[in-house]
């Protein structure tokens, strides 16, 4: 299941979701905000998602796990809204009998997410500036516009 | 002409001023509507920095565009 919402993610009701008796082994990864990007301080992150898009390509990224890896269950929730430093923008969970498929798994799920979903960011700086985040050093100051 | 309803996102959606239209084109491709409505927008990115979804899924940019067709223009994204 890959979710967008706008509301705080819980990773314990997360987890408590894809755990069962079969899961010897469960992997996560937490995506929080972080205070300093590329050397700027960061106030806030404001995200954006296309949602109809995003989902379809969550759940595809999601069932490609299934298959590649001897996984049991797997989920990735994003939030959406404005952030502030801290608190937790992306989840993803894996459980697995053994541990080996869940690390990669996980590993997987975030990686493709991070490629393939539609989810924007701007960075709110310390500084008053704005920017748009569009991967590696590609930044589209929206400043220089204004 | 035909009438397509556009939807924008993030950068490309503060430039557009507006986060959708609808469209009275000739453009015979998203490829050229892009075009046409950066010229109008002033969208900064060029067509290859940005992706079109054609009815819900990404397509090339020179498919061909149909009256009552729903297009998103995808600026690079970065989630997590």
């Amino acid at each position: 299941m890959f979710r967008i919402t706008p509301l705080p993610l819980n990773p314990d009701a997360l987890r408590g979701e894809l755990l069962d008796g079969r899961a010897g082994g469960y992997v996560s990864f937490e995506g929080r905000v972080r205070s300093r990007n590329e050397g700027r301080e960061v106030r806030a992150l404001e995200y954006e998602a296309y949602h109809e898009l995003a989902e379809k390509e969550g759940d595809r990224i999601l069932a490609e796990a299934r298959q590649k890896f001897a996984i049991l269950s797997a989920a990735c929730v994003h939030r959406v809204g404005r952030l502030q430093i801290g608190e937790l923008a992306v989840w993803a969970g894996v459980t697995a009998e053994h541990r080996d498929a869940a690390f990669a798994a996980c590993r997987y799920i975030i990686d493709e997410m991070k490629a393939r979903v539609p989810i924007w960011k701007k960075e709110h700086y310390a500084d008053g500036g704005l920017a748009w985040i569009t991967g590696g050093e590609n930044r589209t100051d929206s400043e220089r516009k204004m | 002409m035909k009438r397509v309803q556009v939807q924008y996102f993030a950068l490309l959606r503060e430039q557009a001023g507006c986060s959708e239209e609808l469209v009275e084109t000739a453009a015979p491709t998203p490829g050229r509507l892009y075009q046409e409505l950066g010229a109008r927008h002033g969208f900064s990115l060029p067509v290859d920095r940005v992706k079109v979804a054609l009815n819900g899924e990404i397509a090339p940019w020179d498919a061909p565009l149909e009256d009552g067709a729903r297009l998103v223009f995808i600026p690079p994204f970065a989630g997590g």
